[in-house]
């Protein structure tokens, strides 16, 4: 009992690895602020360019779509970070990382967006178009709005794991907030870093997995 | 009230949906201030007519003329006809997320790009045609059905139309909300707006319009003044019509 509470809960150990750990969640924070709108930006086109009437670039997006949610995203990670610098590309790791983020979450977005914008029934755009407003004027205004709304929880759930996804980026050498706390780990031959890792995770996803229980329950009521 | 050349003129008008020929080919003229209704059993082709004049739906052949002018190329400016040519939908399809006045001005902002101060001076204005302006802070869900068709209408009236087209406009409201409406439109009648109404409102069909069209089948069966058409209708195709819906 000793000895796990010394390898697992050993305050000494956390407060020893908390600056380099505290600089590790700065780079988590910064992946996601860039990832989550990146990926969800790219969702929000492919769902648009899945409406569109032109069907060979409504195929295009149900293959990007279908390509991307069957690859592992670690696999990706470790195919964009290893395999791009022998097509002459050398990604730093957070381009990397961003990269492989973005491809594998905005097919998650796009799907999500695309049930959205189907959600509208034909009724608003005939109001939006009969008004003499342009398709993307009208999915701008009309459309996109309602559809977003509608789809909001699933919406909120996909960054979860976005977010949670980041912790991916340690496998290849990017100093977020798991990265730190392992090599706190390997440097103290301790793993209460590691338990610190899943404590700060869980300070900060918490709330957001509450917000999406409520907003679950608020969409059914 | 009506001049040589009519407002709007559909020629050879056809549609088909897969095998399923939607409009067989229809001639129509609209004088300027008339107010055409059309009847017909459902399926018959009316609410795709009333698509097709503003360009809603594309027509597979046939012309489509606004003040003579042939707006049926695919390079013609569709939102410029769209906006001489309003629509007013059974449904209402107010937008939910915005608010009476947000529906009545998205726009005239976006497509006439007036800036938000204009528009909400044109907005207002049309709300107060349909009598709704101290509505206009209201979001759809807030209104009863008589209403928000009327934001309907003031959606459609703010673009300064020169055609206002009105499908089923009363089909989807409550009896006592009928009135409300119909009201809206006897004004816009008497302020000599052109209107093509597609409505099971026989009665008023017969005080307000200057003619009324009968269709079947995507066809345009037969046409006359009120008076004709319901009491001395020719074809036996629209006195079983008329028979079965009791005018
Ligand atoms: N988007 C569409 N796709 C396929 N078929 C359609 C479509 N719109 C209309 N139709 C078909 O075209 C025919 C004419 O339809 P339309 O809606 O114009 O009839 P209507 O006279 O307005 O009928 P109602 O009184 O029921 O509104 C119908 O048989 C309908 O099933
Ligand atoms: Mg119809």
């Amino acid at each position: 009992m000793h000895a796990l509470v010394d390898q697992f809960f050993n305050v000494a150990i956390m407060a020893q690895a908390m600056p380099i750990m505290l600089r590790g969640l700065g780079w988590t924070l910064v992946l996601c602020a860039v990832a989550v709108p990146c990926s969800f930006l790219a969702g929000v086109l492919i769902a648009v360019l899945g409406t569109v009437r032109f069907a060979p670039v409504r195929w295009l997006m149900v293959i990007y779509v279908d390509l991307l949610r069957s690859i592992p995203p670690l696999v990706l990670l470790i195919l964009v970070a290893a395999a791009l610098p022998f097509a002459g590309i050398r990604l730093s790791p957070f381009a990397a990382v961003l990269l492989a983020l973005t491809l594998n979450a905005s097919s998650f977005y796009g799907e999500i967006v695309r049930a959205g914008i189907e959600s509208i029934g034909t009724g608003q755009w005939h109001a939006a178009r009969s008004t003499g407003l342009s398709y993307a004027q009208s999915l701008v205004h009309v459309i996109l709005p309602q559809a977003l709304r509608n789809v909001l929880p699933d919406l909120a759930s996909n960054t979860l794991e976005v977010i949670k996804l980041t912790a991916l980026a340690s496998v290849v050498s990017f100093q977020e907030l798991l990265y730190s706390a392992d090599m706190a780990r390997s440097v103290t031959y301790n793993s209460s870093p590691i338990t610190l890792a899943a404590l700060i995770y869980l300070i900060f996803l918490w709330p957001l997995v509450r917000l999406i229980g409520r907003l679950e329950h608020g969409v059914k009521a | 009230m009506t001049t040589d050349q009519p407002i709007l003129e559909v020629r050879g008008l056809q549609k088909q949906y897969g095998r399923h020929v939607a409009l067989a080919g229809i001639d129509l003229k609209i004088a300027a201030g008339e107010l055409v209704f059309v009847i017909g059993p459902s399926g018959s082709g009316k609410s795709t007519l009333l698509r097709c004049l503003n360009r809603l739906e594309e027509p597979d052949h046939g012309q489509i003329l606004f003040e003579g002018q042939d707006m049926s190329g695919k390079k013609n400016d569709l939102n410029l006809l769209r906006q001489r040519v309003g629509m007013v939908f059974q449904a209402f399809n107010l937008y939910p997320h915005l608010t009476a006045l947000g529906n009545v001005t998205l726009a005239v902002r976006k497509v006439l790009r007036k800036s938000r101060e204009a528009a909400d001076a044109i907005g207002l204005a049309a709300l107060r045609q349909v009598g709704l302006v101290e509505k206009a802070g209201s979001y759809p869900n807030e209104l009863s059905g008589g209403q928000q068709q009327r934001v309907g209408i003031a959606r459609a009236l703010a673009l300064e139309p020169k055609v206002v087209l009105f499908d089923e406009p009363t089909s989807a409201l409550d009896p006592e909300l009928v009135r409300s409406v119909l009201e809206v439109m006897r004004d816009l009648k008497r302020a000599g707006m052109t209107m093509v109404v597609v409505s099971h409102e026989m009665k008023f069909a017969r005080e307000a319009a200057d003619r009324v069209i009968f269709m079947a089948e995507g066809a345009i069966v037969e046409q006359g003044p009120p008076e004709e058409i319901f009491s001395h209708a020719r074809e036996p195709r629209t006195r079983a019509f008329l028979s079965q819906v009791g005018a």
